[in-house]
């Protein structure tokens, strides 16, 4: 797994990353390589680290040891590299976080106006263009709390998709819709995987694993214990955390 | 009681109680722009990670909130000059108004801040946002609008404090007031009528702000 020869490949690679809260070990030793185009699901009971491992993929979070590598570009703590990062890596939360005080479109032009210069007339035909691209062009003109959480969400992934990011983390999308609008944002999610989008998502939907997952990553007390295709890992688990773990979601839904 | 009421002598100084309310008005708007800056500022600073940038605001806070403004006003005007700084009364009482409501727009705005969920501004850096377009571009319209009644309320505390500025015979209605009053012992009738001007003030501030509101913090609710 671990991968000290950085091959053309790879966009994403985690070593030996080491984070502490306090005297809490929140991940041990995540050794993680992702290629471009690759679709990674994490999953893992509450509490595992799957959260703090992907926000510090984009200096969200910092690590107290080991490295992280995005395209080429080391986080090695100055700002510049956390800015090179931010720019290719989007990121949609649990709990969509679109500015309230804009509408859907302004929420999609900010970052490229501010962070890549872009002018207010191309800005906002990038944010139509993803605004199409998670059909809710409709919505354009409308404030978040106006939406539904299916739709809400979809405009954050939109928003994510105005940077052209080259990887997108997810945090659990859906856990915070009703369950009516999951399929809305899961198909957006799939239609994005089709395109070819590099992702790595944190999520319990392991019809949206077995659909799009190039490999499932199970997580436990800050380790990540197993990975697999989507196949062999929901067929055969070789660790008696990983099946207990699947008993109790597959329980669930 | 055979006291004649006498509204005339009001009448005839109408003008100049016309002109002292605007000189009010004025005190009032120059000194809660200036609160407004330093409640923003003051906010940036006090909600830093550095705890050198904390610390004296915390300290102004504290200070200005546990003094009389009377105190502070006559601070600025009489011991300033002794450190060789020399102001008119219309600047000592705006900047006497900008510190005293700056210090309680401070606190007013840093809950606003606060009442801001984290995912907002994590939403900001994961897009490449840096610090400063976070929380002028993300951060600070939303926790205005939770704090504005706290926020308009407090201005409208400073408009009325524009009359403590009569101390310093600054240009205003309090001291236009005064001036009739000594000339004509009309003192009911003055301030009666003072009393109604201050009225009408205060429901023009909160006209203004009203309108504000309407303009800048209409968007829905979640
Ligand atoms: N800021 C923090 N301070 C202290 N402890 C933290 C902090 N953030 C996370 N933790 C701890 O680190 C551990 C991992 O948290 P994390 O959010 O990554 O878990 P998760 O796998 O995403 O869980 P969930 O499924 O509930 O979202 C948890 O035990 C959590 O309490
Ligand atoms: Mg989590």
């Amino acid at each position: 797994m671990a991968n000290s020869v950085i091959d053309q490949s790879t966009l994403i690679s985690l070593e030996k990353v080491e984070r502490w809260y306090g005297a809490f070990h929140a991940l041990k030793a995540i050794d993680l390589s992702v290629r471009k185009g690759e679709k990674i699901v994490l999953c893992g009971p509450s509490g595992s680290g799957k959260s703090t491992l992907i926000r510090c993929i984009n200096a969200l979070e910092t690590i107290q040891d080991g490295s992280i590598t995005v395209e080429g570009q080391l986080l090695d703590g100055s700002s510049k590299a956390v800015d090179a990062i931010r720019r290719e890596v989007g990121m949609v939360f649990q709990s969509f976080n679109l500015f309230p005080h804009m509408t859907v479109l302004q929420n999609c032009a900010l970052a490229p106006m501010r962070v890549r210069g872009t002018s207010r007339a191309d800005a906002e035909k990038l944010a139509r263009k993803y605004l199409e691209r998670v059909r809710i062009l409709d919505q354009a003109e409308k404030y978040p709390a106006q939406l539904s959480g299916g739709q809400q969400q979809r405009v954050a992934i939109a928003r994510a998709l105005c940077m052209e990011p080259k990887v997108m983390l997810f945090d659990e999308p859906t856990s915070a819709l009703d369950p009516e609008m999951v399929k809305e944002v899961l198909d957006t999610m799939i239609s994005l995987a089709r395109d070819g989008m590099t992702m790595i998502c944190v999520t319990h939907e392991m019809g949206f694993a077995r659909q799009v997952a190039d490999r499932v990553i199970f997580m436990a007390s800050g380790e990540i214990i197993e990975e697999a295709e989507p196949e062999i890992f929901f067929k055969s688990p070789k660790h008696e955390r990983t099946k207990t773990f699947l008993g109790e979601i597959l329980a669930h839904h | 009681m055979n006291y004649k009421f006498d509204f005339g002598a009001v009448f005839e100084r109408a003008p100049e109680l016309l002109w002292a309310t605007l000189g009010t008005f004025g005190l009032a708007f120059a000194g809660m722009a200036l609160a407004l800056l330093i409640g923003i500022l003051g906010v940036i600073a006090r909600t830093s990670h550095n705890k050198i940038a904390r610390a004296p605001v915390i300290a102004f806070v504290e200070i200005v909130r546990n003094t009389p403004f009377l105190v502070q006003i006559f601070y600025i005007y009489f011991a300033l000059p002794l450190m060789g700084i020399r102001l008119n009364p219309t600047a000592t009482a705006i900047i006497a108004l900008g510190i005293n409501g700056g210090a309680y727009a401070i606190e007013i705005i840093r809950g606003g801040v606060e009442s801001i969920s984290k995912g907002q501004v994590e939403a900001g850096y994961a897009l490449g946002l840096h610090k400063a377009d976070v929380f002028r571009l993300i951060v600070l319209k939303p926790a205005l609008r939770a704090i504005y009644p706290s926020l308009t309320s407090q201005f409208i505390m400073l408009t009325l404090t524009t009359s403590v500025c009569t101390s310093i015979a600054a240009y205003e209605l309090t001291s236009a007031a005064q001036r009739i009053e000594s000339d004509t012992f009309r003192s009911f009738e003055v301030y009666f009528s003072v009393t109604g001007i201050y009225l009408v003030i205060s429901s023009v501030m909160m006209g203004i702000f009203a309108l504000i509101s309407r303009r800048y913090f209409s968007y829905p609710a979640r």
